[in-house]
């Protein structure tokens, strides 16, 4: 085993781990604020990519605008769902919202199989975007790059927003104490509706990333990376952004190296090893790598 | 300036407040008073728009605003300084003091409320970059009632501010509230302590099982043998 393998691995690692980390950031944010775990997240991912398809190859849409769309799609999907599954819910605990999410996810799902049958389809990005650039062996396409830095990018600009905006501080303000933020005026279902608006556009965009890797899309495919990006954002500390995206790095470079470096025989169970490796980092540290140590709840 | 007629307010299927009739007129610290569980903190959750009343009216300055969601009712100026202090505890002072000031749109204004709750309260400006959570349980009020201020109350809603805190801190916090009534802030005091709030009030209403048993002028009530035996440990 060469050290240029491992490196590729580790390379493969960070693609998949910056898709999981930009899912995290949706779902830590949505979380920070209402304490809901929503599993219909990464089914939106799913319903944007389908989006993206149906306009580009039914209606000829240009692909860039076909993103924009999707992101608008996924925006109003989530805040569908945010009125009639979750906002009606609110005051009946975390419990009952997170059976909620559970049923608006296999409510998607279920919706995107009559619509556009269970059957995988191809998705193929243009070819400027899936181009692939050599590094010295280490083979990145165009979209990876673009991937990694939006991720950067997206964390700083909602660092920036979340610690030095009225926005960000109405919504620090909900996730630290909501009864004494609605006290202080603070309109908390405009909070909860920006907080789906940012969680279901990032959803959107990795959703596409995801595709775009994978290069074939199906019904179910958001609800498993959903899943582990949910764990992402437990591992680095739920409602923490930095913590998100540290967790999606991690998790995806640990998928990864355990994908490559393992037997054969071993390797697909990659799924379970992930959420292994969620478990031991919680026993050691049970609010995540960047979560405080008091009030976090996971 | 604040007229409540008739209140009814449950949660879920139980009733808690059985039609309460209370009004508090500009300048006056009312105080409501009663034992645990009697209902007074569901009626000024009532009153700020976390609990929607069951029927009856609330009245501030002739509109009503029962019902109303919690930040419109913020808007028109009651504010509450809400049980058990509900600090922001993650957030520095100066982030708390921000939020109180949500709705402010005047910069100036913000400045000088701002002094004004410095010299009310020093130990905020002494602390101003600190997180809320590590100050004590007397500190912690203080900042609940400086935010308060800071959002320009019409009507201050006080709920037991003196709940959990030293006898000390106790006599601080009534100062402060002597303070802002000098000031001319109108108040409504939720107590347990019988005795402070009858003493600070202009006028109080008694309040057990979700129905107001008794109101008055503070000064007669504290001399009242009925209410010396029932709530001042009958001295």
């Amino acid at each position: 085993m060469d050290t240029l393998y491992v490196l590729s691995q580790l390379v493969n690692g960070l693609k998949l781990g910056s898709v999981y980390a930009m899912v995290a950031i949706g779902y830590s944010i949505v979380y920070g604020i209402l304490r809901l775990i929503n599993f219909a997240h990464g089914d939106i991912m799913t319903v944007a990519v389908y989006t993206i398809l149906s306009l580009v190859t039914i209606f000829g849409l240009p692909l860039w605008m076909s993103i924009g769309a999707s992101v608008v799609m996924a925006v109003v999907v989530g805040l569908i769902a945010e009125r009639t599954a979750y906002r009606p819910l609110r005051a009946a605990g975390e419990e009952t919202t997170l059976v909620s999410s559970l049923a608006v996810s296999i409510f998607l799902q279920n919706l995107m199989m009559m619509i556009f049958s269970p059957q995988r389809k191809a998705f193929h990005l243009p070819e400027n975007l899936t181009f692939l650039h050599n590094f010295n062996g280490i083979r990145l396409s165009t979209m990876n790059i673009i991937t990694f830095i939006a991720v950067i990018v997206i964390l700083v600009i909602l660092t920036f927003v979340i610690k030095r905006t009225r926005v960000g501080m109405a919504m620090r303000a909900c996730s630290d104490n909501m009864d004494a933020s609605r006290l202080m005026g603070i309109n908390i279902n405009h909070v909860v509706v920006i907080a789906f608006i940012i969680g279901s556009s990032l959803a959107a965009l990795s959703g596409l990333m995801l595709a775009g890797e994978y290069k074939t899309i199906d019904p179910m495919m958001g609800f498993v990376p959903g899943l582990k990006a949910f764990c992402a954002a437990v591992l680095g500390g739920i409602g923490s952004l930095g913590g998100a995206v540290l967790g999606g790095f991690v998790l995806g470079v640990a998928e990864m190296l355990f994908a490559g470096l393992m037997p054969t025989e071993i390797t697909p169970y990659r799924d379970a090893f992930v959420f292994v490796v969620l478990i031991l980092v919680l026993m050691v540290r049970p609010n995540g790598i960047l979560g405080s140590r008091e009030g976090g709840r996971s | 300036m604040l007229e409540v007629t008739d209140l009814r307010v449950k949660y879920d299927t139980i009733r808690v407040i059985h039609g309460v009739s209370l009004n508090v007129r500009e300048g006056e610290l009312v105080a409501l008073i009663g034992a645990n569980g009697a209902g007074k903190s569901t009626i000024l959750k009532t009153l700020s728009g976390l609990l929607k009343p069951e029927s009856g009216e609330i009245l501030f300055n002739g509109q009503p605003i029962g019902g109303l969601a919690c930040h419109k009712i913020v808007q028109q100026g009651i504010v509450q300084v809400p049980e058990g202090r509900q600090i922001f505890s993650k957030m520095t002072i100066k982030e708390n003091l921000r939020l109180g000031a949500f709705l402010e749109v005047s910069r100036k204004r913000w400045e000088q409320n701002l002094e004004r709750v410095f010299t009310l309260f020093p130990i905020l400006k002494e602390r101003y970059h600190q997180v809320a959570g590590t100050m004590s349980g007397g500190e912690q009020q203080m900042l609940a009632i400086g935010r308060a201020l800071l959002s320009n109350p019409r009507l201050l809603l006080l709920d037991e501010p003196s709940m959990g805190l030293s006898p000390l801190m106790t006599e601080q916090v009534f100062d402060v509230l002597r303070t802002l009534k000098q000031e001319g802030i109108t108040m409504l005091l939720v107590e347990q302590n019988a005795y402070d709030a009858l003493e600070i009030s202009d006028r109080t209403y008694i309040l057990e099982t979700g129905t107001i048993t008794l109101e008055g002028d503070s000064r007669r009530l504290i001399n009242d043998p009925g209410v010396k035996q029932a709530y001042l440990g009958g001295v």
